[in-house]
């Protein structure tokens, strides 16, 4: 048991990293979601291009990037001035960043699409009963487009979970603040440890097995439904 | 003098001609820290002998796996002598055949602190975050502790210790200035005066040793050997010299003695 214990900090990290970063990948991809499905500027492909682009980068050019735009020279590094550091990078505010970043298309799409499949009508007939456009977006879009913002929920947090690139090139794999799960395999491949490796992995297979199964059955209950 | 220009130009014609007629290939795994060197290498070893050796870049413990399943590698030239020990232990590689081909250079490096008596900036400690390589699988990670350590200065230190998976990017954590200062491998400095270094006293850590090791795979392609032997020579030692490491100076002896 003694020897399972430095295997626990690293999942601890990595599922408190992957709620928070969740959540802010909500907060954030919602409304850009709903954009999206609404908006009829015509620019509007070119920022859904712009929030894709993290899915087609190599994690290490994202990484390296973000690692220029956490540090002292960049805005990350003005921002960490407010509370008299240099630097984001090597901090968990750093992570949730550059995970954020690099799950935003995973978790826009799906909600996106959601939003879009509801149509005009529902908004039209809220609107004919007289709810604001917030209240119909709190009380009609958000509820019928639950699905797709679970979707997005569940596939942003398995992407923060399994994210490697990113979080080697701007964790600094401080044991107990950014040695996440996927950096600790990685560096007990490189160090030869493979038994460590190997229980960690395990887990990150059952972990993954669990996810998409869920997803399949959360689809299929909402297509059971009607939705 | 007609006749003198014929006899060179058919002398060089032969010579393009010869080794290209019994050239082969090998492969070489190169360790990322050597990437520079180990191409000026091979563009001088097809020079010499036509045969072409196609490297493949990488961290020495991902090859070390890869080879333990079968990867097609010849010649491996590791970052440490660990690896290429074990690929002779577990007899995925000739014994006789390994040899130290470099021997690195530890370096203070900052691109925004003075860091010319790196001893005393070390002391002061007026940083926030420290880059080195992780010694759990870096050798020059592990050389970069063993230095704290000697100039007892690591308790102090640790808790603003970064890690990069690798020296290379230790070096980036560096020149992205998100840690003030770093351990590098002078290597990655070669044609860069940027900042202020401090080449670390060889006698506060082991020394840096990087093997080479023929492969099974290769044991019996001409290649393979003859890109092992070109190492060893004074073409390829002047490149490795250059580049800032140091050199083993047994391996230039034939043949190599056993260690």
């Amino acid at each position: 048991m003694d020897q399972l214990q430095p295997l626990w900090s690293p999942v601890r990290l990595t599922l408190e990293l992957a709620s928070v970063a969740t959540l802010c990948l909500l907060v954030v991809a919602t409304p850009l979601a709903w954009w999206l499905a609404r908006s009829r500027a015509k620019w509007k492909e070119v920022v859904a291009t712009i929030v894709s682009l993290p899915m087609v980068l190599p994690a290490t050019v994202l990484g390296f990037y973000i690692l220029i735009l956490l540090g002292p020279d960049g805005p990350g590094g003005a921002l960490a001035n407010l509370w008299g550091a240099r630097t984001l990078a090597f901090t968990f505010t750093g992570l949730v960043i550059g995970s954020v970043i690099s799950a935003l298309p995973t978790v826009v799409q799906p909600i996106r699409n959601a939003f879009a499949a509801i149509g005009d009508r529902p908004l039209e007939a809220a609107a004919t009963l007289r709810a604001s456009p917030w209240q119909a977006f709190w009380r009609v879009a958000l509820p019928l487009a639950s699905p797709g913002l679970l979707s997005g929920a569940v596939l942003g947090f398995s992407h923060t979970v399994g994210n490697f690139g990113v979080v080697l090139m701007i964790g600094g794999n401080i044991p107990g603040r950014t040695r996440v799960m996927s950096t600790a395999i990685f560096d007990y491949v490189e160090s030869m440890q493979w038994r460590e490796a190997n229980i960690l992995a395990g887990g990150m297979v059952v972990f993954a097995f669990c996810v998409i199964l869920s997803m399949i059955l959360i689809q299929k209950r909402f297509e059971g439904s009607g939705l | 003098m007609k006749p003198s220009i014929f006899a060179v130009a058919c002398g060089l014609f032969a010579a393009a001609l010869a080794p290209s007629a019994m050239a082969a290939q090998t492969h070489v795994a190169v360790a990322a820290n050597f990437t520079e060197p180990a191409k000026e290498i091979a563009a001088l070893f097809q020079n010499k002998t036509g045969h072409e050796a196609i490297l493949i870049f990488g961290p020495s413990g991902g090859f070390y796996a890869q080879i333990t399943q079968g990867a097609p590698f010849e010649v491996l030239l590791s970052a440490d002598e660990e690896r290429p020990r074990l690929a002779v232990e577990n007899g995925f590689a000739v014994p006789e055949s390994r040899f130290t081909y470099a021997i690195g250079k530890l370096v203070l490096w900052s691109r925004v602190l003075d860091v010319t008596d790196g001893q005393a900036a070390l002391e002061a400690g007026n940083f926030s975050k420290i880059s080195i390589a992780n010694p759990a699988s870096a050798p020059y990670g592990a050389a970069a502790i063993e230095t704290l350590k000697a100039l007892g200065l690591y308790d102090a230190l640790q808790p603003k210790l970064v890690q990069g998976s690798s020296i290379a990017q230790a070096f980036q954590f560096v020149d992205t200035k998100n840690a003030e200062i770093g351990f590098v491998a002078l290597a990655q400095l070669y044609g860069n005066s940027e900042g202020a270094r401090w080449l670390v006293p060889e006698k506060l850590h082991a020394s840096i040793r990087q093997d080479a090791v023929l492969l099974k795979k290769g044991a019996d392609n001409e290649a393979s050997k003859a890109f092992l032997a070109f190492l060893k020579g004074p073409e390829a030692r002047g490149v490795i010299e250059r580049y800032g490491y140091g050199l083993d100076i047994y391996a230039a002896r034939e043949p190599a003695p056993a260690r």
